[in-house]
């Protein structure tokens, strides 16, 4: 019970202190930033650290900061059993190669999450074992949660205008 | 295989296009059988690739998104207190838990204080909101295994439950009931006499269901020794409520991290040690028995209360009261602002968990400073829990599967958001 951010911190700083980038406090919740590439290396130390024990995934979705460099940022949160304690991890992506390290070598459980965020803002996962498409038809274009998709409806199609709506959407052809 | 190449393969999670790829290449001798979207077992729209030897099930890929709606899109262009509505539907059969798992967020984006009166009548209502989803589960579980009658009865209980929400929000299911920064409305005079009477009969009703269901022969049969998981493929799965407690680990978001005061009341967490659809069971049923024993408590400290404020008492939150527009400039700028641009919570990012009747829902909220919050996400317990489903299934039987995914209970308005 005896965890607190400050230590949570100091430990993480001194075992892997080139993966970190920052840290950040808001409303007592520890938000950390880590280095893409050594994203799995930090989880796994979070992980098999004998005193920190984080031991659940317990969230993991994206952010899209449109106009932000890096773009993207893929959000974190593991849980410690043990201690009753939370971490969040963040980690920027960038829009010309947005690509992150998969935890599911870490977290199994990590495999439906990476796809979800695949599938709304088109990061890739590296190493997950089958990034398809998860809530979004498989012949979707695009990624649906990124900030430069407009908010739209889906032209409803009738004898006077299927033809041209048919003309840009294949499959409906079928 | 090696000992860690079985266990990943047993803890992997295959898309549906991993079995219907090598299906159609006729690489394997194993038959593929679409169950669902619509099918009466999958308990709304779920899709199951199951790849099947004989009746066995050698492998299973649910398949999801059929229900998807941009739920979590359409919150970033309405203002914090409109987008509550939006929660309501996702887990359609526990709206006030979702409702509670936003607001609480917002409240600490925004750092809120919440009056004492609307965090005792939010505990009590979201464990009606736990028996009644509960009761659901029960009814279509036992349907599913062919037991008509505990349904008829889960739903008459359930019934009674939605009177009570009816009553204090005006909707049965979508009840939009907790806002940011308390609750939509004071709770009526009638609220008191109609919990205390529906807390009367309940402890009776239970023992009528597990009357007809505990020490059944067949309902035995069909559900224990089934889908087992243990504790540590459940924690590296993700899974998490009952089935998570249903494997022995008493962990419970009430009392592990609690939220809305649970410290202060007293109940226990139901667990159970095979991990398998009978204890999954049992863990429900017993945690309604101590929902039960909170809404008791929660009452009894509402009348201790006594009537106050339902709302917070910040202006920058929520409007002042009709009286005071009449006469007061500052209350009519306040009212004014409220809803014509609602409130900046200040930079920053929140998640805050509750223990929804499916397991853990959280809702993560970044705000840009702006009326509308940046980007909402749900850790949605369903979407979580349904990446349990292949690992309990390899080895059963299809029969099985039905029981199996009403033992997860998952809600496809959760799963697809």
């Amino acid at each position: 019970m005896a965890l607190d951010n400050a230590k949570v911190i100091a430990r993480l700083q001194a075992a892997l202190p080139d993966a970190i980038l920052g840290s950040s406090e808001f409303r007592g919740d520890l938000s950390v930033y880590v280095r893409p590439e050594r994203i799995v290396d930090v989880a796994r130390f979070l992980r098999d650290d004998p005193e920190l024990r984080y031991n659940f995934l317990e969230n993991l979705c994206g952010v899209d900061y449109l106009g932000r460099e890096p773009r993207f940022e893929v959000v974190y949160h593991l849980l410690s059993f043990a201690n009753r304690h939370r971490i969040c991890l963040k980690v920027g992506v960038s829009e010309r190669d947005p690509s992150v390290p998969s935890l599911t070598e870490l977290w199994p459980g990590a495999n439906y999450h990476e796809r979800e965020t695949f599938d709304m803002f088109g990061i890739k996962f590296i190493g997950h074992p089958c990034l398809d498409r998860i809530l979004m038809p498989e012949d979707w274009e695009g990624h649906p949660l990124r900030k430069d998709v407009p908010l739209g409806a889906e032209e409803v199609a009738f004898t006077f205008n299927q033809d041209r709506i048919y003309a840009h959407k294949p499959f409906a052809k079928e | 295989m090696t000992a860690a190449e079985t266990r990943a393969r047993n803890l992997s999670i295959p898309a549906p296009s991993q079995i219907t790829r090598p299906a159609l290449e006729g690489v394997k001798e194993t038959m593929v059988l679409n169950m669902g979207p619509h099918h009466p077992s999958t308990h709304g729209v779920l899709r199951l690739v199951v790849e099947l030897d004989g009746e066995t099930v050698v492998d299973v890929a649910p398949d999801i998104g059929y229900l998807h709606t941009g739920i979590e899109k359409t919150m970033e262009s309405k203002t914090y207190q409109k987008a509550v509505v939006l929660t309501d539907r996702t887990d359609y059969l526990a709206p006030l838990s979702n409702n509670l798992s936003y607001v609480l967020a917002v409240e600490k984006l925004l750092g809120c204080e919440v009056p004492e009166r609307a965090t005792v009548a939010r505990v009590l209502l979201v464990e009606l909101q736990r028996i009644a989803s509960h009761l659901v589960w029960l009814g279509t579980h036992a349907l599913d295994l062919a037991a008509m009658s505990v349904f008829l009865y889960g739903f008459r209980e359930r019934e009674q439950i939605l009177d009570i929400f009816e009553l204090v929000s005006g909707a049965r299911m979508m009840t939009s009931y907790f806002r940011v920064g308390g609750l939509a409305y004071d709770l009526p005079a009638e609220f008191d006499a109609a919990v205390e009477a529906f807390l009367q009969i309940m402890p009776g009703r239970i023992d009528e269901y597990e009357a007809l269901l505990t020490d059944n022969p067949l309902w035995i049969e069909r559900t224990q020794g089934i889908g087992a998981i243990d504790s540590e493929s459940a924690i590296a799965l993700g899974l998490t409520g009952p089935g998570l407690r249903a494997t022995g680990v008493a962990w419970d978001l009430r009392k592990t991290m609690p939220y809305c005061g649970y410290e202060t009341y007293s109940f226990a967490i139901p667990t159970a040690t095979h991990g398998d659809i009978y204890d999954r069971y049992l863990v429900r049923i017993a945690e309604m028995r101590e929902s039960v024993s909170i809404c008791r408590q929660a009452l009894q400290r509402l009348r201790d209360i006594g009537p106050g404020p339902y709302m917070t008492l910040d202006r920058k939150i929520a409007p002042p009261p009709k009286s005071e527009i009449t006469h007061s400039m500052e209350a009519l700028i306040h009212h004014f602002k409220l809803w014509t641009e609602g409130f900046k919570p200040p930079r920053g990012d929140a998640l805050a968990a509750v223990e929804s009747p499916r397991g853990e829902l959280a809702t993560y909220i970044v705000s840009d400073g702006s009326a509308k919050p940046y980007r909402v996400h749900f850790r949605a317990p369903s979407f979580v829990n349904l990446q349990s489903l292949p690992h309990m299934a390899r080895g059963c039987l299809v029969a099985d599967l039905v029981a199996l995914i009403a033992s997860l209970d998952p809600v496809l308005g959760e799963v697809d958001r």
